[in-house]
């Protein structure tokens, strides 16, 4: 027996991926016809539940482990908690789009009785930001203001009325600043700047890269196509408003709980804010989520200044936003402006694309740089593209910044070229359906900016969503105002590359055998209310057969947990899987060691079952669970393993490659049927099929309520959600209210068909991919084309106001271009193309067994 | 979270109690009656009050008395949710109960009152938002503020009728009974009460308080109310049209129409009323006349939801559905 066994254990050199690297490349997971999973449809829940054979746990609709506790109302949200002597914390934040800060007077609110400690900038003087290259953010302004709500100072005080007073007694003499609305104004030079680090002008960031000779593509393309479309931006409008609690302990110890979907990334910026207090000091605890959507995944200001008056006042402090507040920290959807330009045979082909957009990214960087190259990333590989050029840039505007949502970065380009490809298939004559099928990326493939793509299962989802809403019968013949649109879309499950550069592991498992015969898994994951937890119990079960809710899941906790880098990219999963699942089998090897030699049998005649373990040749021998740790323990000690997961190298090496590249690529088709009022021009949908691609449905109960909510969240978005604000007043939000910020209500959501395709993936636990953002993408660009098919007019942006519906119309009836949209795009300054050329082979040749080298990670059943 | 300001709060049993109550604390006092719309405001500091009378204890202000015959007595402490079900009210004037249902949301409908429905502050975008919001903007005119930022070089406030019965009751010839402290009660038209300014948008005095609102005997007429919003639920209006016919098959005998939400009164079109009088709503051109005429007066700006030229484009079509509506004899307040 190896002494190393005993104790956990260390997960280098045993990674999957190093592994798996040597050996043979797996055979393609797609054997014969179609991937033989369950297509879910509600319409008929239970025989589509009915999970494959021999597998009794993975794709079973389990219960989640914290459902209980959430529908009783026993879950602790971040707000829930209280602690002794605690105090409340208040922000004074800017009435000033932008100004500079000349002065703050704070000593009449800490005169004000019961307010215990006020704090400004200088208080937390260093800069910090979610990505290393846009460290442009103070928890409190430092010298500048840059939007109405930005940050100016804390209080606090024993009760939070005190500290409301409080921020009204500080005094702070500001110099206004011209400030910055429009993207437009953003690109002029003579404009004040928001920061000083800039491309040009107000130009955040700008980047040009291009994959082969597109000029040449398009100038021997029998048809070339170029469109306009807007996507505006919108928030996410999670039912949770962010809260904090900090502690600082009698040992010098701080501990923040808070409603965040990053522990990890808050960590290193707490680290960074509060130096020198060191990181081994500081403990960051996620709290469950009451709703993410990634408006929680950057470390907030009010994070790190309760964390401060934590340390001033030694006392707990607490906040809770206002909805209002949740606004200002905002995070969410770009608006951008795009352009593209595509050259097509005639028969709907494409032979190259150049796609611009141009981003406006409120007042900080915060993911945008990411954002940025996410605008231009994943157009290649639903349909095959020979050449693609990308263009993108963001600008800093005087407004609350913008970064990850649901699907970040990708939902607007996908608009944007689904509804140009339903355009070019009715310039051609062709089907809208007919011309995606006719030049699907092939899977196990590169695509021209160098992403890999593994398992791809869109043409099942497109044949799906044809045939449950009878596409070829009824599209175009539905009557008056009504009809039906297609889209299609691809997102990633979990970014290829950490945030910031190094070669550990994404995600982390640490497990715990006890006597009891339970088990308690670490792993730094933080539930966002997907079902993660729920997930990570699952594996055990898988693995020793043993009843989910005698597991104990610690998440999201930076002294406890091993680092998982968060709840974002869709990445929980598929790396949290691929980690439990190493742990597991290591935890599985020890014991089958201990029982095989007790039962005087082979380890591999053993079978984890039932709760027992035991001799598959004769069954009645065997032992319990929990007999079967304690034997564990006797032979090697303690009983405890890890796992950790890092994804495959990517193939790109340009400098951009690291936005893009991931394990593996979910897809997802829909088909979206649409009324319009031809009077009102208001538009609804009645009913969405939706096809997705999971690679595997661990839990096809979470699995369809992740693509339900991704529809839902894709309606609003396509409907009526904005984020608007008031540029001749100051730039105020217009509506920062949960009643005046149109989101859709039960009532105007729609019918959802949802079919679940499993197209298994080997880099994939169990073949899964991702399934919680990547069905938004469709939703949007599907109304928009099946407002084309009801009523003749392209509404070239969103949300599909029904003012514009009735412009287009006009337009129409007026002989002019039966559209609604940007009727010019402003002219940029990007830089000079990065000539990356092709990957080898190209794109146009499926890859063969090269292009899967270094695949591993995955692990089959 | 958003926190109330500190005030008093009294919870007397009976009207001359309240009175009583108004008369000794003066213009700092306010009454309250559902509370839905006052203490979210509170919370903003749009309203500020330091006492609050609250009127939920009173059982004289619940109820409905009447049928079709007689016309409808309605105890202004009447929750939504009552009139909603109420058989009485079901039976003689359905369009009342169906926008009451149109109101806000369920658990609202539970605490709202047709009073404090008929009573309703108005509303705007530069108004109903937090004090650290409004104080960005340097306040405006409706409160702490100087102009209306609205229509900047405006003297007056715009800001917006948004309750959904009150247009209702202005075709229906509502009348409302009010009692002062000193004693004197009075009684007015429902179309008189409101005035067109969004800041005194009330013919009445704070201390005043609306004890029944009379609904007449329904005698042959047909009444409804389209209500134009964002969302099926939960929004206010940017738009209501409400409209009561008498009719003989399609002959229009006498008509009645105001339309909410885009003016700071409901706005009535004594030109449409006298142009359908008379006249057949068989023809189409009618009603489309009819609703051009009803549309003229209706002013909405930028300070609701949705895009204000389409609000003004779907005053004429909403105008013209209610219209349809009561020639088809269907009973069915549409939801938009």
């Amino acid at each position: 027996m190896a002494e190393g066994e005993t104790a956990m254990q260390p997960a280098a050199g045993a990674s999957g991926t190093t592994a798996a690297a040597a050996a043979p490349p797996p055979p393609s997971p797609r054997r014969g016809p179609p991937a033989p999973g369950p297509d879910s449809n509600q319409g008929n829940l239970d025989s589509h539940l009915r999970p494959p054979e021999a597998l009794r746990v993975i794709g079973q609709p389990l219960r989640r482990v914290d459902a209980l506790a959430k529908v009783t109302g026993v879950t602790r949200f971040a707000d829930d908690l209280v602690l002794p002597r605690m105090l409340h914390m208040k922000l004074l934040r800017s009435p000033h789009p932008h100004a500079r800060v000349v002065a703050i007077d704070t000593r009449e609110a800490e005169a004000l009785p019961g307010v215990k400690a006020v704090i400004t900038g200088r208080d937390l003087p260093i800069p910090y930001g979610i990505l290393p290259v846009s460290q442009d953010e103070h928890a409190l302004a430092l010298d500048r203001v840059r939007f109405v709500g930005d940050p100016v100072a804390a209080v606090a005080a024993v009760d939070e009325e005190t500290a409301l007073a409080a921020t009204e007694r500080i005094r702070v003499e500001y110099e206004l600043l011209p400030p910055v609305a429009t993207v437009e104004e953003a690109l002029q030079e003579d404009r004040e700047r928001l920061h000083e680090r800039t491309a040009y002008a107000n130009v955040h960031k700008a980047v040009s890269l291009r994959f082969g000779d597109v000029e040449e593509a398009l100038a021997s393309a029998e048809l070339v196509r170029e469109d306009l479309f807007f996507y505006e931006g919108n928030t996410h409008l999670p039912l949770e408003q962010h809260a904090a609690l900090a502690l600082f302990d009698a040992d010098a110890r701080l501990t923040v709980w808070s409603s965040t979907q990053t522990p990890h990334y808050l960590h290193r910026a707490l680290a960074k804010v509060l130096a020198p207090l060191p990181a081994s000091r500081i403990r960051v605890i996620a709290c469950p989520n009451g709703g993410g959507f990634g408006g929680k995944s950057d470390p907030f200001q009010h994070e790190i200044a309760a964390a401060k008056l934590a340390m001033l006042t030694g006392r707990p402090v607490k906040i809770c936003l206002t909805r209002e507040e949740v606004f200002y920290c905002h995070r969410g959807r770009h608006p951008v402006l795009m352009q593209v330009r595509t050259g097509f045979r005639k028969d709907g082909t494409i032979t190259g694309m150049h796609f611009r957009t141009l981003l406006d990214g409120g007042a900080y960087g915060s993911y945008g740089v990411a954002s940025t190259f996410y605008t231009g990333a994943l157009q290649t590989v639903t349909y095959r593209v020979p050449v693609y050029w990308f263009e993108g840039a963001r600008v800093f505007t005087n407004k609350p910044p913008c970064g990850p949502k649901r699907g970040h970065g990708t939902p607007q380009p996908r608009f944007a070229l689904e509804v140009h490809l339903d355009k070019v298939a009715h310039q051609l004559g062709i089907d809208p359906a007919e011309l995606r099928l006719r030049q699907l990326q092939p899977p196990h493939s590169l695509t021209a900016n160098h992403l890999r793509v593994g398992s791809m299962g869109l043409r099942r989802c497109i044949e799906k969503v044809l045939e449950g809403s009878r596409w070829h019968e009824r599209r175009g013949r539905l009557g008056r105002g009504r009809g039906l649109g297609l889209a299609c879309s691809s997102y990633i499950s979990g970014a290829g590359l950490p945030i910031y550069w190094n070669s550990m592991p994404h995600s982390g498992v640490q497990l715990k055998l006890d006597r009891s015969g339970g088990c308690t898994v670490f792993c730094g994951s933080t539930e966002i209310g997907q079902g993660s937890d729920s997930v990570l119990a699952t594996w055990w079960r898988r693995s020793w057969g043993i009843d989910p809710f005698a597991i104990r899941v610690v998440t999201g906790d930076t002294d406890l947990t091993p680092v998982d880098l968060g709840s974002y990219s869709s990445r929980v999963t598929l790396m949290t899987g691929n980690a439990a699942l190493e742990a597991a089998s290591r935890a599985r090897a020890l014991l089958a060691r201990a029982v095989g030699a007790h039962l005087g049998v082979p380890p591999s005649r053993l079978v984890f079952a039932e709760q027992r373990v035991f001799d598959s040749e004769e069954p009645e021998r065997g032992v319990s669970f929990a007999e079967a740790v304690e034997l564990a323990e006797a032979r090697f000690g303690t009983v405890g393993t890890t796992g950790s997961y890092t994804p495959p190298p990517a193939p790109g090496r340009y400098k951009g490659a690291g936005v893009g590249p991931s394990p593996a690529y979910s897809y997802t088709a829909c088909v979206a049927e649409v009324e319009v009022d031809e009077q009102t021009g208001i538009v609804r949908v009645p009913k969405v099929w939706i096809a997705h691609d999971i690679g595997r449905a661990i839990n096809p109960v979470l699995a369809i309520g992740q693509v339900e909510g991704s529809v839902y969240m894709g309606l609003g978005e396509a409907l009526m959600e904005e984020m608007e604000y008031r540029p001749h007043r100051r730039l105020v939000h217009k509506m920062p209210s949960m009643l005046e910020y149109k989101s859709p209500t039960a009532l105007e959501m729609c019918e959802v068909v949802t079919y679940l395709v499993e197209d298994p993936d080997p880099n994939g636990p169990y073949g899964a991919k991702e399934v919680g953002q990547g069905p938004l993408l469709p939703v949007p660009p599907a109304i928009v084309n099946a407002v084309h098919d009801a009523v003749g007019v392209y509404i070239d942006e969103i949300p599909l106001h029904p003012h514009k519906v009735l412009a287009a119309l006009k337009a129409k009836a007026e002989g002019r271009e039966p559209r609604y949209g940007p009727a010019r795009f402003p002219p940029v300054r990007y830089p000079a193309p990065l000539e990356v050329g092709l990957p080898e082979p190209t794109p146009a040749q499926p890859a063969g067994a090269a292009a899967l080298a270094g695949t591993g990670g995955g692990r089959r059943p | 979270m958003m926190r109330l300001p500190p005030f008093r709060h009294y919870r007397p049993r009976t009207v001359e109690e309240a009175l009583a109550i108004m008369d000794g604390e003066g213009p700092e006092a306010a009454f309250l009656a559902g509370g839905t719309d006052l203490l979210p405001n509170m919370k903003r500091r749009q309203q500020t009050p330091r006492v609050l009378v609250g009127l939920s204890g009173i059982a004289e202000l619940r109820g409905v008395r009447g049928d079709s015959r007689t016309g409808l007595r309605l105890g202004p402490m009447t929750t939504l949710a009552e009139l909603v079900r109420d058989p009485a009210v079901r039976a003689a004037w359905p369009a009342v109960a169906r926008t009451a249902e149109l109101i806000s949301t369920p658990p609202l409908r539970n605490m709202g009152t047709i009073g404090g429905n008929l009573l309703i502050d108005t509303r705007c975008n530069y108004y109903n938002q937090s004090y650290e919001w409004r104080r960005a903007i340097d306040f405006c005119m409706k409160k702490d503020g100087r102009v209306c930022w609205v229509a900047p070089s405006s003297p007056r406030c715009w800001a917006v009728q948004s309750s959904d019965e009150v247009p209702l009751m202005c075709v229906l010839g509502a009348t409302l009974r009010l009692l002062s402290p000193d004693g004197s009660e009075r009684t007015v038209e429902a179309a008189e009460l409101y005035a067109d300014d969004g800041i005194a948008h009330l013919r009445k005095r704070p201390e005043e308080l609306l004890v029944e609102i009379a609904l007449p005997p329904v005698e042959g007429r047909r009444a409804t109310y389209l209500k134009l919003r964002r969302r099926g639920s939960f929004d206010f209006p940017v738009l209501g049209v409400a409209a009561a016919l008498q009719l003989e098959g399609e002959l229009v005998m006498s008509a009645r129409i105001a339309i909410g939400g885009v003016g700071s009164a409901p706005r009535s079109s004594p030109e449409a009323e006298a142009f359908l009088r008379g006249r057949s709503l068989a023809d189409e051109e009618t009603i489309a006349r009819a609703a051009e005429l009803a549309a003229r007066p209706a002013r909405p700006l930028d300070n609701t939801d949705f895009h204000m030229s389409w609000r003004k484009k779907m005053t004429s079509v909403f105008v013209a559905r209610a219209l349809r509506e009561l020639r088809a004899g269907v009973a069915a307040t549409a939801l938009v």
